[in-house]
């Protein structure tokens, strides 16, 4: 297990490398500069500006004093916040993204493997159909536009919950996360009624009905476990996925997350902030895959004792 | 409600009468089952017997309401548990008989064991369903099984999950399974099918001790009339739905009257071969092969310091149980696996020092045909492309010329030339096993290394199969390693035989030596396991008659 482990963990090391390196010089090539929308700066203070973020450096030597900082866990001054570190920004962005994207993940498994299980039960029936056509319309509307029909509908029309903010009236958390929430739902809504069909013809789900199990038993009881395997490996990458595209839910309902700062940085051309942000989220999508891939690996016995071996 | 001791020994268990199964799909209504009835009578074994696709599954199935309707529907007929019609019960009242009065062993304990649960876990589910029990008592009970069937040291074997079994291990536990409500009546649908024949010998062996220990009535299916030989009181014989045959086993084995029985009894493998003497040089020799793999920490010695010949044009029998190291064999002589020391001489060339360029040139002269023709052949190939695919591959033919290469061995292998633009899924289990062969004969080899071609087959379509791999061996002039479990498949074919135990050769004979004058102890363990032995061989009249 632990070997295994181990290996997975170098190698992320070269995915990292190649997404610093590619996101660094990306963000350089660009056209404009940090300081080049501020009009009419003095030479001397752009100068001295440069100088304080080296920018007067040759871009490689930028590059290597970057990923020094980076090994001491040192992202950067910020560009556009002067006086703050992209580390405290990341610190105080990211535990409402991670909440907002837990709230959104509960909201996608519950309604998805529900969904998902429910139309495996009577595959190509009005049961099946229903469910899968509210999770393919769920795929296909973008929370760009979720967010305002929500909006609308329960926070304009019903009056029934907030329209925006995060964490400042009751209630204001539920739709956010359900925007959020849907697109994931309708994936592992997919997901499941893919792995329970698939689980559900097995032989030993007929052993299972020859012993007299009623057929709730026969799905709780036998089939769930094979069944939502996918379901789990998909956690990880969904995880990592609601965190690093939350921006547009934020931006949509005010909250003060990670991704907002996100796509501001980009904006302003905030090189360390992009830099930071991106080398946070890409390690976290690798974590989180990784603890996904344990996870489902875990719950199947098979490999379970082929990893515990070793 | 129970039943008093006196009714249990005079009624028939199960009384099936005119039964009906047919399946209702957009292609139209197809009659699987057609008007059949039969009797298992208490402490009794009634066997039915078929081809896949004869109907006695879905007959058995349907008795439980373990068919899917739809499509499935049950079309008329009665069949009586203890007078009362299960055809006519609610899905609750059947769901109370199923694994407490009646129970089922299926075929493949591979799969018909829930992989996420441990053994103990499935073991206890109908008896804590079924009856008020603690799970401590349940468990109790589950171990006492464990044991009567033959696991040994079930306490700390019982919280194991079934890939850590053999096949064998995990059929006993399927029956430990079926018996633990201790149930009037046992279906078994093809339970030693999926196992090696000595494995298969054991497992009938405890059915037919545990059934007269307990005095239940067993519905035992099968495609092979052999298997049943030794344990059958009754035998229905049934072919596309209907029956053909009834009878007790002496009136079915010894005065058959229906041709289709005649046919079945003439599929189980008997005799062997006229003898040829091989008299010419050898084609391949192996010289102190040794194959081992590597798993976890350990290394595991497949093969095991093996040496022997195969001479030109004969046919050379491997023959071990799984896990004797005879695929790795086959796989070594053909570079599929390397093997860890040794020589493999072929036609003076050293195989395993062979470069990847001289070794495709070999590979057109060496081919492998495999067990199971339904993994074996690419599902979006078509028939055409399959075939066609290593004459291209070794410049035999170009684009231009190929298509009547590929019709000519659509002949030989015996499929009719329409069918060369199907695809795999499209075609039964006996004729994918001849495209396989035409694809391995394509290139006109010299040797091909055959890897259990019949044990995934019925006995019907084997007989069949090995028909033509004899037919075209000689046709071709091939010269061949046939791989089989199976003593009395190996029999029909090969000219001499090596019987493998546990990576070393145990004994090596000519084919009809090693059946008349067995020296070693496993080989006469491996005869004895040949189902239906005792019975077919008291009746010298079979003997040579088949295959002559």
């Amino acid at each position: 297990m632990w070997r295994f482990i181990g290996f997975r963990v170098l190698q992320s090391i070269p995915v990292l490398l190649v997404v610093i390196t590619v996101t660094f010089f990306l963000v350089r090539i660009a056209p404009g500069g940090p300081f080049s929308s501020e009009k009419a700066v003095i030479p001397e203070v752009k100068a001295a500006l440069e100088a304080q973020y080296r920018l007067n450096l040759p871009m490689f030597e930028q590059y290597t004093a970057y990923l020094g900082d980076l090994a001491q866990g040192d992202l950067g001054p910020s560009f556009k916040y002067p006086g703050r570190s992209v580390n405290e920004l990341i610190a105080a962005g990211f535990p409402v993204t991670a909440e907002l994207g837990l709230y959104a993940l509960l909201v996608a498994i519950s309604i998805g493997a529900v969904a998902g299980v429910i139309a495996s039960l009577r595959p190509n029936t009005a049961q099946d159909y229903i469910p899968m056509s509210v999770a393919m319309i769920g795929i296909c509307v973008p929370s760009l536009l979720m967010g305002p029909i929500l909006i609308l509908v329960f926070g304009i029309y019903l009056e029934w919950l907030p329209v925006s903010g995060w964490g400042d009236m009751p209630g204001d958390k539920i739709l956010p996360a359900i925007t959020l929430g849907s697109t994931y739902a309708a994936y592992i809504a997919r997901l499941s009624r893919a792995g329970m069909l698939e689980v559900m013809s097995q032989d030993y789900i007929r052993t299972a009905r020859a012993k007299g199990l009623p057929e709730w038993r026969v799905v709780v009881g036998h089939a769930l476990r094979g069944g939502l395997i996918p379901v789990v490996a998909f956690l990880g990458p969904a995880f990592a996925g609601l965190l690093s595209g939350s921006f547009v839910v934020e931006t949509i309902f005010q909250i003060p997350g990670l991704g907002r700062f996100y796509v501001q940085a980009a904006f302003n051309r905030d090189y360390t902030m992009i830099l930071g942000a991106t080398v946070f989220l890409a390690t976290l999508i690798v974590v989180f895959n990784l603890l996904s891939d344990i996870l489902a690996a875990w719950m199947n016995p098979r490999l379970r004792s082929q990893y515990g071996e070793r | 409600m129970r039943w008093t001791c006196a009714a249990r020994r005079t009624d028939p268990v199960l009384k099936v009468e005119n039964l009906s199964v047919s399946f209702v799909t957009r292609m139209g209504t197809n009659k699987a089952v057609d008007d059949i009835s039969f009797t298992v009578e208490t402490g009794r074994i009634t066997a039915v017997i078929g081809e896949s696709g004869s109907g006695k599954s879905v007959a058995c199935y349907s008795l439980l309401g373990l068919i899917p309707q739809p499509p499935g529907r049950i079309d008329g007929g009665r069949a009586l548990f203890h007078g009362q019609d299960l055809l006519q019960m609610t899905a609750a009242e059947l769901r109370r008989i199923r694994g407490r009065d009646i129970a089922m062993v299926f075929q493949d304990p591979m799969t018909c064991l829930n992989p996420y649960m441990t053994i103990g876990q499935q073991l206890v589910e109908p008896l804590l369903y079924h009856k008020k029990v603690s799970r401590a008592q349940a468990r109790d009970r589950a171990l006492e099984l464990l044991d009567e069937v033959g696991i040994r040291d079930p306490a700390s074997t019982i919280d194991n999950y079934p890939h850590q079994f053999s096949g064998g291990m995990r059929q006993r536990v399927m029956i430990a399974m079926a018996l633990i409500n201790e149930p009037e009546l046992l279906i078994a649908d093809e339970p030693t099918t999926a196992l090696d024949v000595t494995i298969q010998a054991q497992i009938l062996k405890l059915l037919a001790t545990l059934q007269a220990k307990r005095n239940i009535g067993i519905l035992f299916i099968s495609h092979d009339l052999a298997v049943v030989a030794d344990i059958a009181d009754q035998i229905v014989v049934m072919q596309q739905g209907r029956i053909v045959e009834t009878g007790n086993r002496d009136a079915i084995f010894r005065h058959a009257s229906h041709p289709y029985t005649q046919k079945l009894l003439q599929a189980i493998p008997r005799g062997g071969k006229p003898v040829a003497l091989p008299t010419s040089l050898p084609l391949v020799t192996v010289r102190n092969l040794c194959t081992s793999f590597q798993s976890g920490n350990t290394v595991v010695k497949a093969v095991d310091d093996v040496s022997f010949e195969v001479l030109r044009g004969e046919v050379l029998g491997l023959v071990g149980e799984s896990g004797s190291g005879k695929s790795t064999i086959g796989r070594s002589l053909l570079r599929l696996v390397h093997a860890s020391s040794g020589q493999i001489d072929f036609d003076g060339i050293d195989v395993t020092a062979l470069q990847r360029r001289e070794l495709k040139n070999l590979r057109r002269r060496m081919q492998f045909i495999f067990q199971d023709p339904f993994a074996s052949l690419n599902p979006r190939m078509t028939v055409y492309d399959t075939l066609a695919e290593p004459l291209l591959l070794h410049g035999i033919e170009t684009r231009s010329t190929v298509g009547a290469h590929v019709l000519r061995l659509m002949d030989d292998v015996g499929l009719a030339r329409t069918f060369v633009r199907k695809y795999p899924h499209e075609f039964s289990g006996g004729q994918r096993q001849r495209i396989a062969i035409g694809r391995a004969l394509a290139t006109r080899p010299d040797f091909v290394v055959a890897d259990e071609p019949v044990s995934a087959l019925d006995v019907t379509i084997q007989a069949q199969i090995l028909e033509l791999m004899r037919e075209l061996g000689r046709e071709y002039g091939l010269t061949m390693l046939f791989i089989s479990h199976d003593l009395s498949v190996v029999r029909q074919l090969a000219d001499r035989i090596v019987v493998l135990y546990k990576g070393k050769i145990v004994e090596q004979a000519a084919t009809e030596d090693l059946f008349q004058r067995p020296q070693q102890a496993y080989t006469q363990q491996l005869l004895r396991s040949i189902p239906g032995s005792t019975l077919l061989a008291a009746d010298p009249s079979g003997t040579d008659t088949t295959l002559s």
